[in-house]
């Protein structure tokens, strides 16, 4: 469904994408791990179109999206959340879910379709229909996460990009949003690329991950694989520490 | 939507029967100057307050709006319909394609950028003496006229000026609660956010500068052939401060509160006239305490003053019994 073939993209002079590959298939979950600043937010800021790739290419569908405007990759179904959620803290939860519909209410979509999915996303998250006159800033990070997942819903996207949904939430509050991602594609076929810093809860979730070190994939493989690998537990999930200090 | 429309038909209806109440020719004057301003005010407000873009040199969109009217219908003896007609789509046109280059900057270099477009605008309203009459003004320009009606008097351009401005009220505050309009206040508090939605900020932004710059041409029209004389100074930088404070003190985001500023602003020199040079301090001074005070502008103060207001009354009510 979307391939990247030796991508790289720059800010300015700064390398921040060095020669990355990687793909994804039709129904897959699949997660981008690593440190701050090793590039993950630039994958999907690439694939998105907001930080558009310097050399390589981005194919969607067998498309190429690489000099594509981020209207244009929405449009094509690509929807992403951004990371720190970025919802429109003024605006009402309603307006917010609208606004992810924008482009839809642009092509004259049927109002009664987007109403409906509208609904549907209260049922995914029935703690956005009780806020739904109220602005979106007053409301907690968790709430705020899953409006910024609904709204992204909204443009019925076929690859959702999510960028550390779990930043500064309550474990409980993860695990919920974990389960409707689940829902999502074993319901809907809604082909996910996590990005996230919570190493372990997104192994878990996703069917395959890459592991990304100063803006380049070091590792690959099926989840489980990478979650019993040596290297990504002593790096990212933070275990066996201490036998390796003792080495 | 009903409550906007409500809004809306009671804020059209005080202007309508304003003149019963306010008569005489000064005070219908100073009304005119006031819908002129609301114009202004409101056209600045959908850039700044709904799409977040900061424009300091609005005034020279005013003023090319004036000049172009007023040029155009007495030396070239244009009518002046078509005049404002045409002035109003080629200042929309040449927003637009300097808005590209323009709105790519953000915060203090887009004022500064806009303040250089003020800055040379004003300088070609001096400078091209032959054309504009460069600081002595331009003179003779003719009023309205609309069949067998000419607007010439105070009255008469009451209404006509208040007409204006009432379709821009109606369209404004239906593009705030349009999808555009919200799409406008997304890029203004999160863009990233707003462009992966699929919302082409940078379009957007520009279109909306080139509205604005649009209404502020008209109003420039309007102010021409109702004052049959224009000058630089009306168009210099000191009026497109002018225009913010009253965007600001009316309310970011509110198109009535630019009514409100606007109303206030220029009430308020015309009260101030005793204190000669002095009202710039006492401006300055009101200026202040409405931002440390009023941060929501006129439009959301006023109402949580009432409301404090009120609340201290039950309470002190409530320590009695």
């Amino acid at each position: 469904m979307l391939r990247l073939k030796n991508i790289n993209t720059y800010y300015g002079k700064v390398h921040a994408l060095k020669n990355v590959s990687l793909h994804l298939a039709e129904g897959e979950i699949v997660t981008l791990i690593g440190a701050n600043g090793a590039g993950k937010t630039t994958i999907l800021n690439t694939i998105s179109g907001v930080t558009p790739a310097n050399g390589g290419d981005l194919l969607f569908q067998k498309e190429e999206i690489k000099a594509l405007a981020p209207d244009r990759i929405v449009k094509l179904g690509i929807s992403q959340v951004p990371e720190g959620r970025q919802v429109f803290k003024p605006m009402t939860v309603d307006e917010n879910l609208e606004l992810g519909a924008y482009l839809r209410y642009r092509a004259r979509d049927p109002k009664a379709e987007i109403l409906k999915d509208k609904e549907e996303i209260f049922q995914l998250f029935p703690r956005l229909e009780e806020r739904r006159k109220q602005a979106a800033g007053t409301m907690s990070g968790g709430e705020q996460q899953m409006l910024a997942i609904g709204r992204a819903l909204m443009a019925r996207p076929k690859l959702l990009l999510l960028d550390e949904p779990s930043m500064g939430l309550a474990p409980l509050v993860v695990q919920e949003i974990f389960r409707v991602l689940q829902r999502l594609r074993d319901e809907r076929g809604v082909t996910i690329l996590l990005v996230e810093q919570n190493a372990k809860a997104a192994l878990k979730l996703a069917d395959r991950g890459y592991v990304l070190e100063t803006g380049k994939v070091i590792l690959e493989g099926a989840a489980d694989e990478l979650l019993e690998n040596a290297e990504v537990k002593r790096a990212y999930l933070g275990k066996d520490k201490k036998e390796i200090w003792e080495r | 939507m009903k409550k906007e429309l409500i809004k809306y038909a009671v804020f059209a209806l005080c202007i309508l029967l304003a003149p019963l109440v306010f008569s005489g020719n000064y005070l219908m004057n100073v009304l005119v100057f006031v819908g002129i301003h609301t114009m202004l005010a409101v056209a600045l407000n959908l850039l700044l307050g709904y799409a977040g873009q900061i424009s300091l040199g609005h005034a020279a969109f005013f003023g090319l709006g004036a000049y172009g009217s007023g040029i155009l219908s007495t030396t070239y003896n244009w009518n002046p319909w078509l005049a404002m007609t045409v002035v109003a789509l080629v200042v929309g046109g040449l927003a637009f394609a300097i808005g590209f280059p323009i709105l790519k900057l953000k915060g203090h270099y887009l004022a500064m950028a806009t303040l250089g477009m003020g800055i040379i605008v004003y300088i070609v309203f001096n400078e091209w003496v032959a054309i504009t009459g460069g600081p002595s003004g331009f003179s003779g320009i003719p009023n309205l006229e609309l069949g067998p009606l000419v607007f010439d008097s105070d009255l008469k351009n009451y209404y006509l000026v208040w007409s204006f401005v009432l379709g821009c009220v109606l369209l404004s505050v239906n593009l705030a609660n349009s999808r555009i309009g919200r799409a406008f206040r997304a890029i203004h508090d999160a863009e990233v956010a707003a462009r992966v939605m699929g919302v082409n900020a940078r379009l957007l932004k520009v279109q909306v500068f080139a509205l604005s710059a649009m209404i502020c041409a008209i109003a420039g029209s309007l102010y021409a052939h109702v004052m049959t004389f224009v000058a630089p100074p009306s168009f210099g930088f000191n009026i497109s401060v002018e225009l913010l404070t009253m965007v600001v003190i009316g309310g970011l985001g509110s198109i009535y509160g630019s009514f409100l500023g606007a109303l206030l602003l220029t009430l308020l020199p015309e009260f101030l006239r005793f204190m000669h040079d002095y009202d710039i301090v006492f401006y300055g001074g009101l200026l202040m305490v409405m931002t440390i005070f009023m941060p929501g502008g006129l439009v959301r103060g006023i109402p949580d003053l009432f409301r404090k207001i009120t609340g201290l009354k039950n309470k002190k009510g409530g320590a009695h019994a």
